[in-house]
């Protein structure tokens, strides 16, 4: 399909708007707002991370909170070892959550990409419960199910604190975004899709599977790791259950799924939606309890009314109606 | 050495309980090709109907089996009908969602219920023991045990000596072509996840008795109960026995050995085996499920 001229701005266009509209936030919102938007926007980059494995290749993870644990790990240990006081410090030393779980995602990729489908499902589940046990075993590392604590930034007052983590996951989700669109746009991410429709025909076709499963597998750990690492000097303390939780690997993927998966804003569009609406009724709920059954109830509409999602929802319609005209 | 042997015995007396759990996991597997994620809420919902019927009525938890197991089958073949088969597209990737969602509605209902206290089958017979050479056997251990050998039993039998059982097995092999002989298939899925709930709530008996629970104890329960399908093949019903008895040997042998807090870390270290030597598991995939 050819988009119409005008169409063709569409994209671009309610990008920049919304680039401007999340820049502009912290400085005329309050505080809680501020709040909301950090885990807004750390959904957003998570979603998208995931995404970039789940929704091109069709390889469904639920233990990206995995890796999410391991870049809050990774930052707070290396903070400590360097005694990096609270400030600005801390964020430094992103990247480098983000190599350690690239690193570490190599070998979990190798082995979880022997299987397919199901059985891959099913690996990324337990290597997310093996993260947790050694999280709580490794006392000597991590603290154990004591936690591990984060240098807080002292000279910031209450007002402005929530502000640098604002825009901290603000770029990592911009940096994301642009990761999964240079992807989409590029020959891996055509190998990627062609992975996800049928993986022995590409194959067959000269597409590296392995390779590029492998370098998307990473790619997003990666993003994840980078995220979960500013989650943790954000949330100053992370315990083994908390950090490495399946809510949190289950989120982003039905954050996805909401969007669209393999589409570029499917995932962005997803969090948007979802993680305020989560926030909201975690503090309607007040008990823990009450908001699984409503995040339960959430997650089976979405599912059962929306498989597709959003995004290829609205696309489907609007092309509908071009060839109907 | 006393305790390596104690601890083997053990490990195969609870071993037939996941052998059982996992059954009906591998099972669902088989039929329908989605992995019920939700299988671990489960039998933890099933642990909490006995708990219930033990509290209120003082109903012995194996006699109240007779109400639990019919109960959870009518409840499995409900949700296979309200959740899962409406999933037309991208099924196998949407059902795993789908359970892993519905094991968490579970598990806040149970918590919103029976609160997040961690509760046990208190049944009076749940501290004897018997002396056997030397070691000492509780007989809960053995009688869930002989549970589990008889229910797999009865199913072995409905697989292997009944039309349906041929039916579901035909399903399993290739599902297009049993419903071009005229197989059934919807209605075979719905009642293979009810024969899976049934297995949950017998394994969910025994699993509460020996072992206290709460409604977030399916999260551990049902990165075993994964690991014991790989290791196995999945869609293999004799793989999900073999399977189940060897991990907790290993496990309960790792707990007397090294320690306790690495044990739950032998499923992983096992799985990690499997996958680089065997990725499709002791018992293969679908061609050979259960033989």
């Amino acid at each position: 399909m050819r988009p119409r001229p005008g169409a063709r701005w569409l994209g671009p266009g309610a990008a920049t708007v919304l680039a401007l509209a999340a820049l502009a936030v912290p400085l005329v919102a309050d505080t809680s707002t501020v709040n909301v938007g950090v885990f807004t926007l750390m959904y957003v980059g998570l979603a998208t991370a995931w995404n970039v494995m789940g929704g091109y290749t069709g390889y469904i993870s639920l233990g990206h909170a995995g890796f999410f644990g391991i870049g809050a790990y990774t930052l707070g240990l290396f903070v400590n070892h360097l005694g990096v006081p609270g400030g600005y410090g801390p964020f430094l030393a992103v990247p480098i959550a983000g190599l350690v779980t690239a690193a570490l995602a190599v070998p979990v990729g190798w082995i979880a990409l022997r299987t397919r489908a199901a059985t891959f499902v099913i690996v990324t589940i337990a290597f997310m419960f093996m993260l947790q046990i050694l999280a709580t075993n490794l006392r000597g590392l991590t603290g154990g199910s004591q936690g591990l604590g984060f240098p807080t930034p002292q000279d910031w007052s209450p007002d402005f604190v929530d502000v640098p983590f604002y825009y901290a996951m603000l770029a990592l989700a911009a940096v994301g975004i642009a990761a999964s669109w240079w992807i989409r746009h590029s020959k891996l991410g055509l190998g990627l899709l062609a992975i996800r429709d049928d993986e022995d025909r590409a194959l067959s076709l000269g597409v590296p599977t392995w390779a590029f499963k492998m370098t998307a597998f990473v790619v997003s750990a990666a993003l994840v790791g980078m995220i979960g690492g500013v989650y943790g000097y954000y949330v100053t303390y992370v315990y083994p259950q908390f950090v490495v939780d399946p809510l949190v690997g289950l989120s982003m993927v039905l954050m996805a799924f909401l969007g669209g998966t393999g589409t570029i804003a499917g995932p962005v569009l997803g969090a948007l939606l979802l993680e305020p609406t989560q926030l909201e009724l975690a503090y309607f709920a007040g008990s823990a309890r009450l908001y699984l059954v409503l995040y339960a109830a959430v997650f089976l509409a979405v599912i059962l009314f929306l498989p597709r999602g959003v995004i290829p929802s609205i696309a489907e319609r609007l092309e509908a109606r071009r060839s109907a005209a | 050495m006393d305790l390596v042997l104690e601890a083997a015995v053990l490990g195969v007396l609870t071993g037939g309980v996941y052998a059982l759990m996992a059954s009906g996991l591998t099972l669902i597997f088989g039929v329908m090709r989605i992995i019920n994620v939700g299988q671990g809420a489960l039998v933890v919902l099933g642990a909490y109907l006995s708990f219930a019927l033990f509290r209120t009525w003082h109903i012995d938890p194996f006699l109240g089996l007779v109400v639990t197991m019919p109960v959870m089958f009518l409840l499995g073949v409900a949700l296979e009908a309200v959740f899962i088969r409406p999933l037309r597209t991208d099924r196998e990737a949407l059902s795993v969602l789908v359970t892993y969602a519905l094991a968490l509605g579970i598990e806040g209902l149970l918590g919103l219920v029976f609160t997040t206290n961690f509760q046990q089958l208190s049944v009076w017979y749940r501290t004897a023991s018997f002396p056997v050479g030397g070691l000492r056997i509780a007989d809960v251990y053995v009688y869930g045990f002989l549970l589990c050998v008889a229910i797999l039993g009865a199913l072995a039998l409905l697989l292997y000596r009944t039309t349906f059982g041929a039916a579901i097995r035909a399903t399993m092999l290739n599902r297009t072509a049993a419903q071009l002989i005229g197989i059934d298939v919807e209605r075979v899925s719905a009642l293979a996840f009810g024969i899976g709930m049934a297995t949950a709530a017998a394994g969910g008996v025994v699993f509460g008795i020996t072992t206290a629970f709460n409604p977030g104890s399916h999260y551990d329960l049902i990165s075993r109960l994964l690991t014991i399908i790989v290791l196995g093949g999945l869609g293999s019903l004799r793989g999900a026995i073999v399977a189940g008895l060897l991990m907790l040997v290993v496990e309960d042998v790792t707990s007397v050995l090294v320690t306790p807090t690495w044990a739950t870390f032998t499923f992983f270290v096992v799985l990690v085996l499997v996958l680089l030597t065997r990725p499709q598991g002791l018992y293969g995939l679908r061609a050979r499920a259960g033989t």
